[in-house]
């Protein structure tokens, strides 16, 4: 039994993202291939796999931060409407990246803004949608940095002063606080040191059950995608080679990559 | 009318296994092929307890498992019987899986699986389906009639003893009311007392119309709690005698 079978909230049958056969070619070289699936709301998803098996090229093409050669993305907006990401323009997709979705980088540098304070990190979302009241930025930030286990008289230092995982629940913060339907996570919970991957890691369940977010998150390591999903893609080579339910496609792996990637993991 | 409708309930199973055969492919040795279990069928009826036999490595656990959804079925048919429908779980998707766990059935595994930093009181309480209180009043009951020391409560249950972290884990398998229960020998780690009280919880659960199938290594148990014993092993053998003449 998974830390993610919670799953009450995945009554709905209208999946929330929808990929139908995404190519991604550097020139000549292969980022992935052909691959398609559905997220659906309140569901997570990992992609799992080695180095250059093309799952973060898959990543970036969901976010929209690179466009791929053949196939569609189309995600449901809130009034229920599905829409082509690539077909929408620009600005339609900056509101979309700003307001329903959430992207954790593994490297808080790239998502956080490390020169201002805890506080503005947080409220820059919120902003961004229209809130100016002080006030409630200032609670909103109070509120989400105790959610992530960051002491409130942190709040006015920036980031650049924060530890790792410190700044790694920041960036989480940050993400959540608009309220997101989608987040997107890129090996979340690498580079940190044990003891602080299993804090964050319990930080991550606890908020995606509780507010029903559907995410992707990408990582190379199966006990993450374990504890946090409920569904998982292994890729090889930019293909998809086996999907299924988490527990499934790890107690019972069927393609000889997966057998090979499961029996690799080291045993405490 | 409704009155059939429950006439139909209790004659109608709750699980039906129809010919359910099983093999892992090894392909890091060489692609061998080991046939788990074939021709596997039985079902069950709510208020039923059916004990799966046959020796160690006959393919109980991984029958199991698979009704769990856990492994995947080469081929035969899963029915399991919620409350709008009859899912086959050797064909449903992940979500109905999921959907069918959450709601349907229950699964007592033979080892916990503890989730970092998560205290075991907050571990039994999350698999319940009523609110937070109603969770954490349940899931104290529970620990208290297992006999888990109340001063281990609040703590992770990664170093606890065998015996402690099989009886959170058993705890968890009766949090939530659902009706079906799979227990993969639950008192395997128990002594006497412990035995004992997981016994109460599995008849609560019978008298309440659970379909219960579960796995014991101990004769006795299987004598007391068993309506019916499906032999693996000798299921299969039987199955395959058919098929050749």
């Amino acid at each position: 039994m998974t830390g993610a079978t919670d799953i009450s909230r995945l009554a709905s049958d209208e999946p929330l993202v929808e990929v139908a056969g995404i190519t991604k070619y550097y020139g000549e070289r292969r980022g992935c291939e052909d691959v398609s699936f559905d997220v659906y709301p309140g569901e997570v998803l990992a992609v799992v796999g080695e180095s250059g098996s093309g799952k973060s090229t898959l990543l970036n093409v969901l976010s929209t931060a690179l466009e791929p050669t053949t196939g569609e993305v189309r995600y449901r907006l809130r009034d229920s409407t599905m829409r082509s990401l690539f077909a929408m323009s620009e600005a339609e997709r900056r509101v979309l990246m700003r307001t329903d979705w959430g992207f954790v980088h593994q490297d808080p540098a790239q998502g956080l803004r490390m020169s201002v304070s805890a506080g503005a990190n947080v409220g820059e979302r919120l902003m961004a949608v229209g809130e100016r009241h002080y006030g409630r930025l200032r609670a909103a930030a109070t509120d989400w940095l105790a959610r992530v286990e960051i002491a409130a008289d942190r709040i006015d230092d920036a980031p650049r002063t924060f530890s790792g995982g410190m700044r790694q629940r920041l960036q989480i913060a940050r993400n959540l606080v608009s309220g997101p339907r989608l987040v997107f996570m890129d090996e979340p919970t690498g580079g940190l040191d044990v003891s602080v991957q299993a804090r964050l890691l319990d930080l991550l369940r606890t908020l995606v059950a509780d507010l029903g977010l559907s995410a992707v998150i990408v990582t190379h390591d199966l006990a993450v995608a374990r504890l946090l999903s409920h569904r998982i893609l292994v890729m090889r080579d930019g293909r998809v080679i086996e999907s299924g339910l988490t527990d499934q496609v790890l107690d019972d792996p069927a393609a000889s990559y997966t057998q090979l990637l499961v029996a690799s993991v080291l045993q405490v | 009318m409704a009155e059939r409708e429950a006439e139909n309930d209790m004659a109608e199973p709750r699980v039906t296994l129809e010919n359910v055969s099983k093999s892992f492919v090894l392909h890091l040795m060489g692609s061998t092929r080991l046939d788990v279990v074939s021709d596997v069928s039985f079902s069950i009826a709510d208020g039923c307890c059916t004990v799966l036999g046959g020796p160690s490595g006959a393919g109980k656990s991984s029958i199991l498992k698979m009704i769990y959804g856990n492994y995947r079925v080469d081929s035969g048919r899963i029915l399991v019987r919620d409350a709008a429908t009859t899912v086959d779980v050797a064909t449903a998707a992940p979500r109905a899986i999921l959907r069918l766990r959450a709601t349907t059935i229950g699964y007592v595994s033979q080892f916990l699986r503890v989730i970092p930093r998560v205290s075991a009181l907050d571990i039994v309480a999350g698999h319940g389906l009523e609110d937070g209180a109603a969770n954490l009043a349940r899931a104290r009951t529970l620990l208290r009639h297992l006999s888990v020391p109340e001063r281990l409560w609040a703590l992770p249950p990664a170093t606890f003893s065998g015996g402690e972290q099989q009886r959170v884990n058993i705890a968890c398998g009766f949090m939530a009311l659902k009706p079906v229960l799979l227990l993969d020998e639950p008192t395997a780690s128990l002594d006497d007392r412990n035995r004992d009280a997981v016994v109460e919880l599995i008849e609560d659960r019978r008298r309440a119309g659970a379909a219960i199938i579960a796995i014991f290594h101990d004769a006795a148990l299987r004598e007391r709690l068993a309506d019916d014993v499906v032999d693996v092993t000798r299921h299969a053998a039987a199955v395959k005698e058919t098929a050749h003449e």
